[in-house]
């Protein structure tokens, strides 16, 4: 089925079974692979994107879900990397392999969007949705409490 | 293709035998590292590459008009940074403008770019590449930059020895002139033989500019914005996705496929029988997924480990440790005679530990996109390997073609901590395969269930350790018999009968105690062939091997009514460096500091030269048995410090790992099979998880040494000793899971 939803401020209209997890919908049609595979079931966080404003989990929405709605993707949140999150995700040097980055940065910035001074234990709380393999925890803590101060 | 890595090609086509050339790309500096088989360094820099056995001379170092400075780094890049490590260490040495340098990842010829520290590969594995590396690149730095004056010197008819230089600039101080390292290459010309660079003629340390000041890794900012590349995120015109179902049991074939409902879902193109599984392309991957998860396949039953139960195997592995069923044996530590000792010694100690199998977990699973020739003669392949040279053989071996038909595009890697070194190479091989039989690009990619299902191991293991007193209760023997899969014959076959020497070198290492004041000691590694898929893992045998002995040590220490961290100390009386680690690390716990409901656990360990120690600061539901950790300290001295702020990440991140496999991480295997499938029953650290992480580098002036996982095996058993400290019970069983620390603490 068509199924017509914007992706960082673009319309777009996608042909493809209604139950197509919206991850590969992002990946290999609309072609923004910042957006990233790691469990396929929710538990990783790797594929974190926002709908509407809200965080999901792209691998547990499908295509039919998303109709009419607004979706934003890593690619999405600045056009320059000038994002307060990413700017502090760089001062405290978080990123190691960086396959999980795309999808703490979009669980971080939603957090700041709704509450824009978390204590430290929200953060923590916030961001035990999204694995980091390497174990960068402690930075994203710090990171995300620079960009709360510098916003 | 970059116009840098264009400039590449065309210097390679060009380059003269000596090593040197002037060309569209600027100057251009090449050496070999050469004699390989020894596994010596030969550093003979730009003069190797005079004469190097006619082998094609590539560069490592283009100087170009405009001053840009492009250096190769032959690692791969997993998020241990170094691909920036590397070309600095150059750069410094060059006294190159760091903001000019445009990093260049090295083509797949190990007798140009292969680590002269280990093995003379092109591996990025064993936290051995900055360490590996270090010399030949501060030597080949110094001769670039001694040519730039020669040739500055020559231009302004000035003895070289009144110019200096300054970043990407020869300096004459006398006339106030300079010129920049760009305008040289212009017209520079090259000496028949490289220039002789004596070690006092290095920068002294106190002069670096880059090595010790921490610089932004080079893909760093690709990282925040979803730019940064990994092989899942290759397109190509006219590719097909793949999924393989593998045999749930190594050696085992599909004997019977009923592969009908996979044929009618919407978008499958092929299912295809290969000895190891079976393979589908699909125009989508949800529907490659999908038509893999529909088949119905019966397995030959002649897989080795058809019937083992992970369980059961620690009886096994037990009694071989034991000497009761007899197994071969290897020499992990022989220092003075400890079999003849223990008759002297007149009171003894014994202690049994065991460790679980353990899953890599790296957060991309595995993947390749290839695309072979029609008449399948060529191939092209995109993937994330830490071994480009293995990728590209395993890919040459799978179609019976050359190696120099292979191109290999490396990409960035989703964590590697093992899993993409092991030589066969099974996750690129996939696509190579499926494309082949398609004829069109395919990219493979592996479920998360497929990545633990089809998942290769850190071997399980038990180990008795015994220790003998003389009457004054001073150790004076010391025994470790440990038995573990067979890693490194499962690994690497071809390293395995070639330089490992039959040995497995990754089960084997770490059961050493190199700086202790032990004056006999024996380790006995007992490898067992299972057929259980089994690789190194982060930390390899030092996480099981510290586990054992760090707790053992421990619990001399308690049985002699010693304090754990004097103990230590008088052990560790003839190692000043590592008698600093572990008093820094004592300071920054503040040691002696009573806590309330909270105990304290220390381990020391040397890792590959880096002397590193740790505490753990832990609390224990006494209802549950569960392990909360609220701090752990970490004081590392690994010489010189490259990139210190680095050297904290990648400590951090070691600890991290660590707790994953010291608290929850367990692989089961029943009848032959993995039985956790996912993140749900195979649980890794998350943020809420984690302690406070406080490192201290300890900055000295040694050769730098590995730092990109040596916290890992600190781990277990700081926690472990701290839980005894705490409650007196003793687990000494990894991963340390609830239950068995209620089991110890009602024992």
């Amino acid at each position: 089925m068509a199924v017509t939803f914007s992706v960082n401020g673009t319309s777009v209209t996608i042909d493809a079974p209604a139950a197509t997890p919206l991850l590969w919908v992002i990946r290999e049609q609309v072609k923004l692979t910042g957006t990233k595979f790691g469990c396929g079931a929710g538990l990783c966080g790797a594929c974190m994107i926002h709908i509407d404003g809200e965080r999901a989990f792209s691998c547990q929405v499908q295509l039919s879900e998303v109709s009419g709605r607004s979706v934003k993707t890593i690619e999405g949140l600045s056009g320059d990397s000038s994002h307060p999150v990413q700017k502090a995700w760089l001062a405290e040097n978080v990123p190691q392999c960086g396959y999980c980055q795309s999808g703490q940065i979009m669980s971080a910035a939603a957090l700041l969007a709704k509450n824009p001074k978390p204590s430290r234990d929200e953060i923590v709380e916030h961001m035990s949705t999204n694995i980091c393999r390497c174990g960068t925890y402690p930075r994203i803590v710090r990171a995300i409490q620079r960009a709360s101060r510098e916003a | 293709m970059t116009a840098l890595q264009q400039d590449y090609r065309n210097a390679q086509q060009v380059m003269n035998r000596r090593g040197f050339m002037v060309g569209a790309a600027g100057l251009t500096f090449g050496f070999s590292l050469g004699l390989l088989e020894t596994g010596t360094p030969v550093g003979n820099g730009v003069a190797q590459a005079a004469t190097g056995n006619g082998a094609v001379m590539n560069p490592w170092v283009t100087i170009a008009s405009d001053g840009t400075v492009a250096i190769i780094s032959p690692a791969t890049e997993m998020g241990q940074g170094s691909t920036t490590s590397l070309p600095l260490i150059i750069a410094e040495e060059l006294d190159a403008d760091w903001s000019k340098v445009r990093i260049v990842p090295a083509p797949p010829i190990e007798a140009i770019y292969g680590n002269p520290g280990f093995y003379g590969s092109m591996y990025t594995a064993g936290s051995a590449t900055v360490t590996g590396y270090f010399k030949v690149l501060r030597q080949f730095g110094a001769q670039v930059r001694r040519v730039l004056l020669d040739n500055a010197a020559r231009h302004w008819s000035v003895p070289v020895e009144e110019l200096t230089t300054e970043p990407n600039v020869v300096v004459h101080l006398k006339s106030g002139r300079r010129m920049g390292y760009g305008e040289i290459a212009g017209f520079a010309s090259v000496p028949e033989k490289a220039p002789e660079i004596a070690p006092e003629h290095l920068k002294q340390p106190s002069r670096f500019r880059l090595i010790g000041k921490d610089v932004m890794r080079s893909e760093l900012p690709s990282k925040v914005n979803g730019s940064a590349r990994y092989s899942i995120d290759v397109q190509v015109p006219d590719m097909l996705y793949g999924a393989v179902l593998r045999a749930p049991i190594e050696g085992s074939s599909p004997e019977k496929v009923d592969d009908a409902k996979s044929r009618a879902i919407t978008g499958v193109v092929k299912v295809v029988k290969f000895p190891f599984g079976v393979g589908v392309v699909a125009q989508t991957p949800w529907a490659a997924f999908a038509a893999k998860n529909a088949l119905t396949v019966t397995w030959s039953r002649d897989g080795k480990a058809q019937g083992f139960d992970s369980d059961e195997a620690f009886e096994t592995y037990t009694a071989v440790a034991r000497g009761t069923v007899a197994n071969p044996v290897e020499i992990g530590e022989k220092v003075g005679d400890a079999p003849g000792s223990f008759d002297k010694a007149t009171t003894f100690m014994e202690g049994e530990y065991r460790c679980d199998y353990a899953y890599h977990a790296q957060m991309e699973p595995l993947n390749a996109l290839a695309s072979v020739s029609p008449a399948g003669d060529t191939a092209e392949i995109w993937c994330g390997t830490q071994s480009q040279p293995m990728a590209v053989d395993a890919t040459a071996k799978a179609l019976g073609i050359p190696t120099d038909k292979v191109v290999l595009h490396d990409m960035l890697m989703g964590g590697g901590f093992g899993r993409r070194g092991n030589r066969d190479q099974e996750f690129v091989v996939d696509a190579v395969l499926l494309s082949k039989e398609v004829k069109r690009p395919v990219k493979v990619m592996w479920t998360r269930e497929d990545d633990v299902h089809n998942g290769r191991f850190r071997p399980l293991s038990v180990h008795i350790l015994r220790a003998g007193f003389d009457p004054d209760g001073s150790p004076i023997a010391w025994h470790h018999r440990y038995a573990t899969d067979n890693a490194g014959k499962f690994q690497d076959p071809l390293k395995y009968n070639g330089p490992w020497k039959q040995r497995d070198v990754i089960s084997i290492a770490g059961a050493d105690i190199p700086s202790y004041a032990i004056p006999n000691r024996l380790a006995e590694h007992f490898p067992i062939d299972t057929g259980i898929r089994v690789v190194a893992l982060r930390g390899i045998g030092f996480v099981a091997n510290k586990f054992a002995t760090e707790v053992f040590i421990d619990e001399i220490a308690y049985k002699r009514g010693i304090d754990p961290l004097a103990w230590r100390l008088e052990l560790l009386k003839n190692a000043p460096r590592a008698r600093k680690v572990v008093e820094s690390v004592a300071a920054m716990a503040k040691w002696d500091r009573k806590r309330d409901d909270r105990g304290l656990g220390l381990a020391y360990i040397d890792y590959s030269g880096t002397s590193i120690a740790g505490i753990a600061e832990v609390s224990v539901d006494r209802r549950t048995g569960q392990i909360r950790v609220s701090n752990f300290w970490v004081a590392i001295d690994q010489g010189i410090a490259v990139q210190p702020d680095n050297i904290i990440a990648q400590t951090e991140s070691s600890v991290v790992y660590g707790l994953g496999l010291s608290l929850t991480e367990r692989i089961s295997i029943k009848h032959g099979e993995v039985q956790e499938s996912n993140f749900y029953d195979y649980t890794v650290m998350r943020n809420r998880d984690v302690p406070e992480i406080h490192v201290e580098v300890i900055a000295t002036d040694n050769h730098p040494t590995g730092v990109g996982q040596m916290a890992t095996p600190l781990v277990g058993p700081a926690l472990s000793n701290a839980v005894a400290a705490l409650t007196g019970a003793r687990v000494r069983h990894s991963p340390l899971l609830p239950e068995r620390v209620l089991a110890v603490m009602k024992a």
